[in-house]
């Protein structure tokens, strides 16, 4: 970041005014980069680097796209590296061990029954009403951040950013077995989490 | 009743291996049929499909609006860009 900062900006050509941004975008960028991260502090982050790495580029942004698009871009871009790096920080051998650490055995090895700590039992809630499914979603987010930082990559580059599964294995350089094993995984363990904490 | 077939009607790995995979891909008419059989016969399994699509709706269904950042962040990046400006 230090060294891209001397870079020359010319304001006085400019089709973009960076004293505005702020005002005008900073909320949408976090709440896009909140709904890709479900971290507050990366995506704070997120905004601060996107609105840096606009600066060395706005001598050649050309007023062609919306300025607006033009910033999400770039955020897309950090978010991407972001998904990667988390990827690439151990755990890449899929021990499969859970997101808490312990080793989960959500069935029996043997017959593959669930195993009576981790039997899905019904929420109990009313799936239509919304103050419910946003309190779920709170849960949900704090059970997200748990996880390891590849099954999140994978969950959520699937999930939010609807990419091919082809298209997520490239990226993070995943064979497609594993892809479907993460998913399996994820999915266990954000549905054990929830359950643990709903009542 | 052949091994195949028993892990089939009785394996709740497999079955929402397949829950998971038919959800986010795609899966043969072979394991449909499979799941299908394991489905009608399993409860527990049931549950789970539902809530699996359950956090899926939520997770996607994540409101961005609902988040701002405050306004001493803003104050800060403010700054942080006009320094970066008047660098130059």
């Amino acid at each position: 970041m230090q060294n891209e900062t001397d870079k020359d900006i010319a304001p006085k050509s400019l089709h973009s005014d960076p004293l505005s941004w702020v005002e005008k975008y900073a909320d949408y960028l976090y709440g896009f980069a909140m709904s890709r991260l479900r971290d507050e502090d990366v995506a704070k982050d997120m905004v601060q680097d996107t609105f840096l790495a606009g600066l060395q580029r706005v001598d050649r942004f050309e007023g062609n796209s919306e300025e607006k698009t033009w910033l999400t871009a770039i955020l897309k871009n950090k978010i991407a590296d972001f998904y990667r790096k988390r990827s690439s920080n151990g755990l890449r051998d899929l021990k499969l061990t859970d997101a808490e650490g312990e080793q989960q055995d959500f069935f029996d090895t043997e017959s593959g029954h669930w195993n009576e700590k981790y039997r899905p039992q019904a929420f109990g809630l009313e799936v239509d009403n919304p103050l419910m499914i946003k309190e779920l979603g709170s849960i949900l987010n704090e059970c997200l951040a748990k996880l390891p930082g590849l099954w999140f990559s994978v969950f959520s580059m699937k999930h939010m950013d609807d990419l091919s599964s082809e298209l997520i294995c490239t990226e993070l350089k995943l064979t497609a077995a594993n892809f479907w094993v993460i998913m399996h995984r994820t999915k266990l363990n954000l549905r054990a989490c929830l359950q643990k904490n709903w009542n | 009743m052949t091994s195949a077939l028993r892990s089939i009607i009785y394996n709740c790995k497999q079955a929402t291996f397949l829950i998971e995979k038919r959800i986010a891909g795609k899966i043969t008419a072979a394991e449909t049929l499979q799941l299908h059989i394991h489905l009608a016969g399993c409860s527990v399994c049931k549950i789970y499909q539902q809530q699996s699509i359950l956090i899926n709706r939520v997770f996607v269904g994540f409101e961005n609006t609902d988040f701002k950042l405050d306004e001493a962040f803003k104050k800060t990046l403010t700054e942080k860009i006009e320094k970066e400006i008047n660098k130059n």
